[in-house]
């Protein structure tokens, strides 16, 4: 029972507290992250905002657990991925990341079914059974009767949906997306992104966008605005 | 996931038949190379396989090999029979003649001569005529290559074919007259010269005069003596060199390897066979892996795990290797079905080459396998968003 005189506290879907990240050695080594302290609350969109170079790809890696912090913790619903095995690690991506990127990555010999399917079948769920989820998840995003095409054969809003649908069809607690709309057009881009925050937040769920394209930002629960490897400011007023 | 690695796959058409056709290509040369290799050096040693009546092979003790019988007196026999542990013994004459033809050619012929009384020594499968013509007068039989090949009857116009030579053909040996009295099958020779069989009393009239004319002598043993026994008694004995069938093959296909460049050839064609399926295989795969590197990075970002992966990889180059090694199989059983029985250019396709050969395009898969798999375990998932 919560306590009806103080307000719950919304759950935290990804607590990053002083992350720092540097490539390279010597005078070659750059500091992409300088002490990043961010939340990011379940059944929110967070935005991450800033120009290029500024750390926010690196930021969401880290958030998703494909890259190690140098210092500081990142963790996703409680739990610090990084004191996870490698095993455990890949197994919890699996299972609680979903991915959508810019450029799409759908496999091109594959049906947009069959690309949907792969997070479910990486979980080692059947062929057969996998690909009926994938067609429901299509369904979903509006590609009924594509199941069957190859991403050549469909336009790039309906790829970028397909990716949508590969992100969220094993249901998991954190969808990254990367630039999602900057390779569609202004109206495609926003169907894009109607569709995503309608599917990939919930109460139990968070989604983090990173993005240069202003046409989106009133999608956002949150913008967090990155500059030279730190957060600068977060504007609620979304 | 395998699903989806053979649908990766089977979607490059360009990369995978490129593939498989590197693959087909190193297993015929592996195949096919050794395979005529072995029915080269099987030739070495075919004459004493057609001879298969006798134990023990007795010849004169400078004899390198089969092709290279060093005479001997004919009293020798008798002293061979003497000895204790032979069953029987008879001689045998082979020896190269010439052969007109009746448009004046000479063909150079493989002469044998058997003995009068028992023909020992003489073709197992007669495809025309019988084995006991050869007691006729003049009588020789004939292999079936050479009267279809070499010894065939000219054509009589520019552009007619060549007649096989049929029984009651005559022929001139060394200037004396011979009859066709049978067509007979044997195995192809190192030589490939044409096989004439006749008697032994025979086969010395059509040789040149020579005090010793004696080839071989061709002895049983009794079944209760050992037939390494039985050979060590005869050379102490007689002091002529005395081997079992199976010593005297082991002799002439040494002889054979040792003193012709036949194995270093061959080996070099099925060594760069290997290489090159190899590097083409190896190179095209990797190319393939690379290609597909960006969906490595996402399976792994999704949660594939290194097990995953590399068995997915594996997966696909194993089967790019069972096609292509089908293939190229294939069509090398085509090709030993197309030239079997040939007297000219022949091979041997036997289970142990087809599993070592096996073996290598494994070896070959596996190693194409592995630089891809390398790769893809050194893959950072975080290039997913570059």
């Amino acid at each position: 029972m919560s306590d009806p005189v103080t307000p719950a506290t919304p759950t935290l879907a990804v607590r990053c507290s002083g992350i720092t990240k540097h490539y390279g050695v010597g005078e070659a080594q750059v500091l992409a992250l300088r002490g990043i302290d961010l939340d990011v609350r379940a059944g929110e969109l967070l935005m991450l905002v800033g120009p290029s170079g500024c750390g926010k790809t690196t930021l969401i890696s880290v958030i998703a657990g494909i890259l190690d912090q140098d210092e500081g913790s990142c963790m996703l619903f409680g739990r610090d991925i990084k004191q996870f095995s490698q095993e455990e690690r890949v197994s919890y991506r699996g299972k609680n990341i979903g991915f959508v990127f810019q450029s799409f990555n759908l496999i091109p010999t594959l049906t947009a079914a069959e690309n949907v399917a792969i997070p479910l079948l990486i979980n080692g769920m059947k062929m057969d059974a996998a690909l009926v989820e994938a067609r429901e998840r299509l369904r979903e995003v509006s590609l009924e009767g594509r199941e069957e095409s190859l991403p050549t054969q469909l336009s790039g809003g309906q790829q970028q949906r397909v990716a949508i649908a590969r992100a969220l069809v094993h249901k998991p607690k954190l969808v990254v997306c990367d630039e999602p709309t900057s390779a569609l057009d202004g109206e495609t881009g926003r169907k894009v992104m109607e569709v995503l925050k309608q599917l990939a937040v919930g109460s139990d769920r968070a989604l983090v966008i990173v993005t240069h394209d202003s046409r989106i930002y009133d999608f956002a629960d949150r913008i967090a605005h990155m500059e030279d490897g730190r957060i600068v400011s977060v504007d609620e007023s979304h | 996931m395998f699903q989806i690695a053979l649908k990766m796959l089977f979607g490059d058409r360009g990369k995978y038949f490129g593939i498989i056709t590197g693959i087909a290509l190193a297993s015929l040369l592996m195949i096919q190379q050794p395979g005529i290799l072995i029915s080269i050096f099987s030739r070495t040693y075919s004459f004493i396989s057609d001879v298969a009546l006798p134990d023990i092979w007795v010849m004169d003790p400078m004899v390198k090999y089969v092709d290279d019988s060093q005479p001997m007196l004919d009293t020798e026999l008798y002293r061979i029979r003497g000895v204790k542990g032979v069953e029987w013994a008879v001689p045998l004459y082979k020896g190269n003649q010439r052969v007109r033809l009746a448009d004046g050619q000479l063909v150079g012929s493989n002469l044998l001569g058997l003995d009068d009384a028992t023909l020992i020594g003489g073709p197992a499968v007669m495809l025309k005529g019988r084995l006991a013509d050869l007691r006729l007068p003049d009588a020789v039989i004939v292999d079936e290559a050479g009267a279809t090949g070499r010894l065939a009857k000219p054509a009589t116009t520019p552009e007619g074919k060549p007649t096989p030579l049929q029984v009651g053909d005559i022929l001139e040996i060394n200037d004396k007259r011979a009859l066709v009295v049978g067509i007979a099958q044997a195995r192809a020779t190192f030589q490939s010269q044409p096989i004439i069989y006749t008697t032994y009393t025979r086969a010395t009239s059509f040789a040149l005069s020579e005090r010793k004319q004696l080839s071989y002598i061709l002895v049983k043993a009794k079944s209760d003596e050992s037939l390494q026994t039985v050979a060590r008694r005869i050379t102490h004995d007689t002091g002529m060199a005395a081997r079992t069938a199976q010593e005297f093959k082991d002799m002439t296909f040494r002889y054979i390897l040792n003193n012709t460049s036949i194995l270093t050839n061959f080996g070099f064609v099925v060594v760069v066979g290997f290489i090159v399926g190899a590097a083409v295989t190896g190179q095209i795969f990797y190319n393939f892996t690379l290609d597909n590197l960006r969906y490595f990075a996402v399976f792994k970002a999704m949660g594939a795990t290194d097990r995953m992966l590399r068995r997915m990889i594996l997966l696909q180059a194993l089967l790019v290797g069972f096609v292509g090694f089908g293939l190229g199989a294939g069509a090398t059983a085509l090709f030993a079905a197309a030239t079997r029985g040939r007297a000219g250019l022949s091979m041997t396709l036997n289970w142990e080459l087809l599993v070592g050969s096996g073996i290598a395009v494994a070896l070959i898969v596996l190693f194409a396998a592995l630089i891809s798999v390398r790769k893809v375990l050194r893959l950072e998932p975080a290039v997913v968003f570059k």
